[in-house]
C-alpha cells in the first residue's frame, strides 16, 4: 500500500545521504523522494513515497526518526492530507490539429503552457499523482511526449496537525 | 579565550572529554595532530600495528568500563582499515569516537592521495558522523561526538579532519561547550508510565516468568536492579550472548544462556513461559531461531532505549521505550514484595519444571584420557582464574565454549564481538581491557584461525607489556565452519582446514612473549597454573584440542527456540 512518510531534518551535509541510506540498506522502497528548505532554512522538509505493509512502514518510520539529523517523523497517508506533484512535460506539435488538441486537453488538466517552439510545446500540471498520470496518458493518445519531468509527491497534514520542530 | 591550532584543540577537546587513552596510527593527514599529541602526558597514545586492531581495543576499553573508546587514523587506508571494528561496535551498541584523518578540504573530490569518502564509507556501520570544515568547529564536534555516542543506544561515531582545518600554523580561539544539546537527538529514558503499569500488571499475573536480559542492561549499568527483581519476582533469568553477566552466572535463578547454542533449559522456559520480560534484548535471529514459532504463550513485555528495536522482529504485547535502568527503577517502585505474597509457591511449578530441565544437564561433555576437550579447558580456566578474569573472545566454537563453561558473575567482564561475529575480535580488545584495567587478569580466549587475525598485535602488547593471556584452543580447523559442514555438508570440509600452522610457542617467542604448548590432559592443569603464575609478562596458551567437537545445544534451523540438537546423535 502506498504511503507518504513526511520528514523534518537538519539541513545539514549528509543528512538526505544517511535518509536515502536508511532505505538502501534496509531494503525499503522509495517510489520518489521530494526535499528542499523550509521557511527555517535551517530545516529541510523531505517527503517520501514508499509502499511496504504495516510493520514495514512501522519500522521506517522508527528507523528514519533515530537518524540524529532528524526531528520529526509522520505518516501523513494514516490521516487526513493535502498531497501534490508538479510535472513538466515536453510534447510534439507538428501541425495544426495536434496543436489544437494539446491546447484543449492542457485547458482540461489545468495545465500550463510554459514554452513554445516551432514543433512542440511545453506545459507545466501540478495535482495528484494520479492526475499527473492521466494527463501523461493523455498527451500520449494525442502525440508524442519528448520528455517530462516530475518532481515527486510533497505534501501537507489537514487542519490543525503540522509537523513543527 | 585560548588560542590555539586546530591540532591542539583536537587534543585539548579530547582532555575536555576526559579521554584518557587514544588507539590509533600516524600517518600524513594527521601528523599535526600526532605533533599536538607528543606535547602532553595526559592523553596516553597506544601505538597499534593495523588499524582495525586500532578500533577493537577502543571497544574492548569500552564494553569493559562503560566510557568512550577513541580511535585515531590517517586518511585514506587508515581511515578504511578500521571500518570492520566500526561495524562491530555498531552492532553491540558500544560507544567510540574515531577520528580519522581527510585531505585538505581543497583536494576532497579530487581522488587526492590517500583519500577516502570516510564520512560515506562508513555510513552505514556508525550512529552518526561529522565531517569538520572549520577549525573552530572542532570543539563543538567532538563534544556532540562523545555525546551521541555514549547516550541513548550507543554507537560509533566518525569524526573526519581534513588536514588544512588541523594546520599547526594558523591559531583559532578555543571554546569548550559547557553542555551539549541538540534538538534533533533526544533519547527517552524514562518509560511511559501507562507502559510500566500494564508490564507490572503482566509480571503480578505470570505463573510462568522469565526475565530475558540482553547487553542493554549492561549498557544502563542496571545489573543490581535486574537481580533485585529477579529476587523479587522468584523468576528464571536467561541472558544473551551480549548479556552475560548482567545477572550472576552463578545465581541459583540464572538458567543459562539462550538461543542458538543456548542450554536446553533456557531455551526451553522462554518457549513455555507465559510472560517475557525482555530488558535491552533485541529478539535477534540467533535467538529466536523461527519468529512464527516463537514462544506461542508468552506476553511479551519489551524494555528498550531503541524504539526502532521493538517489534522489529518479534511484536512486543507491552513496549516500554527507556532506559533499562530507569524503567527497572519504574518497576520497582510499583512492585513491592507485599504485592506479591507466596511469589515463591506460586511459581513451584514452574521451577520443578525447569528443574527437570536442567536435570538433562545439556553441557555435559565426555572428557576422554588424554585428547583435550575444549569445553574442559574453559572449565580449567575459570578454575585457575577464580572466575573473575575479563574475558575477551574472538568468534568461532570456543566462543560459545566460553559462553557456555564461564559463568560470569560481573558485568563487562566477558566481551565479544556478538552482533558482527567478528573474528580477530579478542586479541585487540583484551589489550583495551588491560589498558583500561592494568591490575586485572585480562585474558583472550580464541583459536588458530581467529588469532591470526590480527596477530600482529602481539607486537603491541610487547611494546606497552600488557601480560595477557591467550588461551587459544587449536584444532588445527576453523571449528564452527566445520561444525556446520559436518551437520549440513556430509563431512565435505571446504576450505576450513588450515593447512601449515604456524608454530605458536615459537611465534609468541619471536614477539618476546612466552609460549607453552599444552597436548594431552595431563598437562593442562600445570601449564594453566604456569600460565597464571607469570603476572608480568603476555603467555600465549596454544592448546591441541579434539578436532571433531561440535558446540552443543543447537536450534534446529526454522524450529521453535526449544527444538534442539543435545549431541550429535541426540534432538529434542
Amino acid at each position: 500500500m502506498k504511503r507518504i512518510i513526511s520528514v523534518l531534518m537538519e539541513n545539514a551535509p549528509g543528512a538526505l545521504s544517511r535518509i536515502v541510506g536508511v532505505f538502501s540498506q534496509r531494503g525499503y522502497n522509495v517510489d520518489s523522494l521530494c526535499v528542499a528548505p523550509t521557511e527555517d532554512p535551517s530545516l529541510s522538509r523531505l517527503t517520501i513515497i514508499t509502499h511496504g505493509d504495516d510493520k514495514v512502514i512501522e519500522q521506517i518510520t522508527k528507523q528514519v526518526n533515530k537518524l540524529v539529523d532528524v526531528l520529526k517523523v509522520i505518516d501523513l497517508s494514516e490521516n487526513a492530507h493535502i498531497e501534490r506533484e508538479m510535472m513538466l512535460i515536453k510534447v510534439a506539435t507538428r501541425n495544426e490539429a495536434i496543436r489544437a488538441e494539446v491546447k484543449r486537453n492542457a485547458d482540461i488538466f489545468r495545465a500550463n503552457i510554459l514554452d513554445v517552439s516551432l514543433n512542440n510545446y511545453t506545459m507545466e500540471v501540478t495535482g495528484t499523482t494520479d492526475k499527473l498520470d492521466a494527463f501523461a496518458t493523455t498527451m500520449a493518445q494525442c502525440t508524442e511526449i519528448i520528455e517530462s519531468s516530475r518532481t515527486g509527491v510533497c505534501g501537507l497534514a489537514r487542519g490543525e496537525r503540522a509537523l513543527r520542530p | 579565550m585560548k588560542m590555539m591550532s586546530g591540532a591542539a584543540m583536537v587534543v585539548e577537546a579530547l582532555k575536555d572529554v576526559g579521554v584518557t587513552h587514544v588507539f590509533g596510527y600516524p600517518g600524513g593527514a594527521v601528523l599535526d595532530i600526532y605533533d599536538a599529541l607528543f606535547a602532553q602526558d595526559d592523553v596516553k597514545h597506544v601505538l597499534v600495528r593495523h588499524e582495525q586492531a586500532a578500533a577493537h581495543m577502543a571497544d574492548g576499553y569500552a564494553r569493559s568500563t562503560g566510557k568512550t573508546g577513541t580511535v585515531l587514523v590517517t586518511s585514506g587506508p587508515g581511515a578504511t582499515n578500521t571500518l570492520t571494528g566500526i561495524a562491530t561496535a555498531y552492532m553491540d551498541s558500544i560507544p567510540m569516537v574515531v577520528l580519522s584523518g581527510q585531505v585538505p578540504s581543497n583536494l576532497i573530490g579530487e581522488d587526492a592521495f590517500q583519500e577516502t569518502d570516510m564520512v560515506g564509507c562508513s555510513r552505514p556501520v556508525v550512529k552518526h558522523s561529522f565531517l569538520v570544515k572549520r577549525a573552530e568547529d572542532i570543539p563543538d564536534a567532538i563534544a556532540k561526538a562523545y555525546y551521541i555516542a555514549n547516550t541513548g543506544r550507543p554507537g560509533p561515531v566518525v569524526v573526519d579532519l581534513p588536514k588544512d582545518i588541523v594546520n599547526v600554523m594558523e591559531e583559532h580561539p578555543y571554546v569548550f561547550p559547557t553542555d551539549v544539546s541538540m534538538r534533533s537527538y533526544n533519547p527517552t529514558v524514562r518509560g511511559h508510565m501507562k507502559q510500566v503499569k500494564k508490564a507490572v500488571a503482566s509480571l503480578k499475573k505470570a505463573e510462568r516468568p522469565v526475565l530475558y536480559v540482553g547487553g542493554g542492561a549492561i549498557t544502563a549499568e542496571a545489573s543490581g536492579l535486574v537481580t533485585q527483581l529477579a529476587e523479587l519476582l522468584q523468576a528464571p533469568v536467561t541472558c544473551t550472548l551480549m548479556g552475560l553477566g548482567a545477572f550472576p552466572g552463578t545465581h541459583e535463578q540464572f538458567v543459562g544462556m539462550l538461543g542458538m547454542h543456548g542450554t536446553l533449559e533456557a531455551n526451553k522456559t522462554m518457549h513455555n513461559s507465559d510472560c517475557i520480560l525482555a530488558l535491552g534484548a533485541r529478539f535477534d535471529d540467533r535467538v529466536t531461531n523461527n519468529v512464527e514459532k516463537f514462544c506461542p504463550h508468552a506476553d511479551i513485555i519489551h524494555v528498550d532505549i531503541d524504539p526502532a528495536s521493538i517489534s522489529k522482529t518479534v511484536n512486543a504485547h507491552i513496549p516500554v521505550v527507556g532506559s533499562v535502568e530507569t524503567v527497572l527503577e519504574q518497576i520497582l517502585n510499583l512492585l513491592t514484595p507485599e504485592e506479591l505474597p507466596e511469589q515463591k509457591a506460586k511459581l513451584a511449578d514452574w521451577w520443578a519444571q525447569i528443574t527437570q530441565w536442567r536435570s538433562r544437564k545439556c553441557l555435559n561433555f565426555e572428557q576422554g584420557e588424554s585428547v583435550i576437550k575444549p569445553q574442559k579447558v574453559i572449565e580449567s580456566l575459570y578454575q585457575h582464574t577464580n572466575g573473575e578474569a575479563y574475558v575477551s573472545s574472538d568468534v568461532g566454537q570456543h566462543q560459545m565454549f566460553a559462553a557456555l563453561y564461564y559463568p560470569y558473575d560481573k558485568p563487562r567482564r566477558w566481551i565479544n564481538s556478538g552482533g558482527l561475529g567478528t573474528m580477530g575480535f579478542g586479541l585487540p580488545a583484551a589489550m583495551g581491557v588491560q589498558f583500561a584495567h592494568p591490575e586485572a587478569t585480562s585474558v583472550v580466549v580464541t583459536g588458530d584461525g581467529s588469532i591470526q587475525m590480527n596477530i600482529q598485535e602481539l607486537s603491541t602488547c610487547l611494546q606497552y607489556n600488557l601480560p595477557i593471556k591467550i588461551i587459544s584452543l587449536n584444532n588445527r580447523a576453523l571449528g564452527m565452519v566445520r561444525q556446520w559442514q559436518d551437520m549440513i555438508y556430509k563431512g565435505r570440509h571446504s576450505h576450513s582446514y588450515m593447512d601449515s600452522m604456524p608454530d605458536f610457542v615459537k611465534l609468541a617467542e619471536a614477539y618476546g612473549h612466552v609460549g607453552i604448548k599444552v597436548d594431552s590432559l595431563s598437562e593442562l592443569d600445570a601449564a594453566m597454573e604456569k600460565c597464571f603464575s607469570i603476572t608480568d609478562r603476555l603467555v600465549f596458551m596454544d592448546i591441541a584440542v579434539d578436532q571433531n567437537e561440535h558446540v552443543y545445544p543447537m536450534q534446529i534451523k526454522y524450529g521453535a527456540m526449544d527444538d534442539m540438537r543435545l549431541s550429535k546423535t541426540e534432538r529434542t
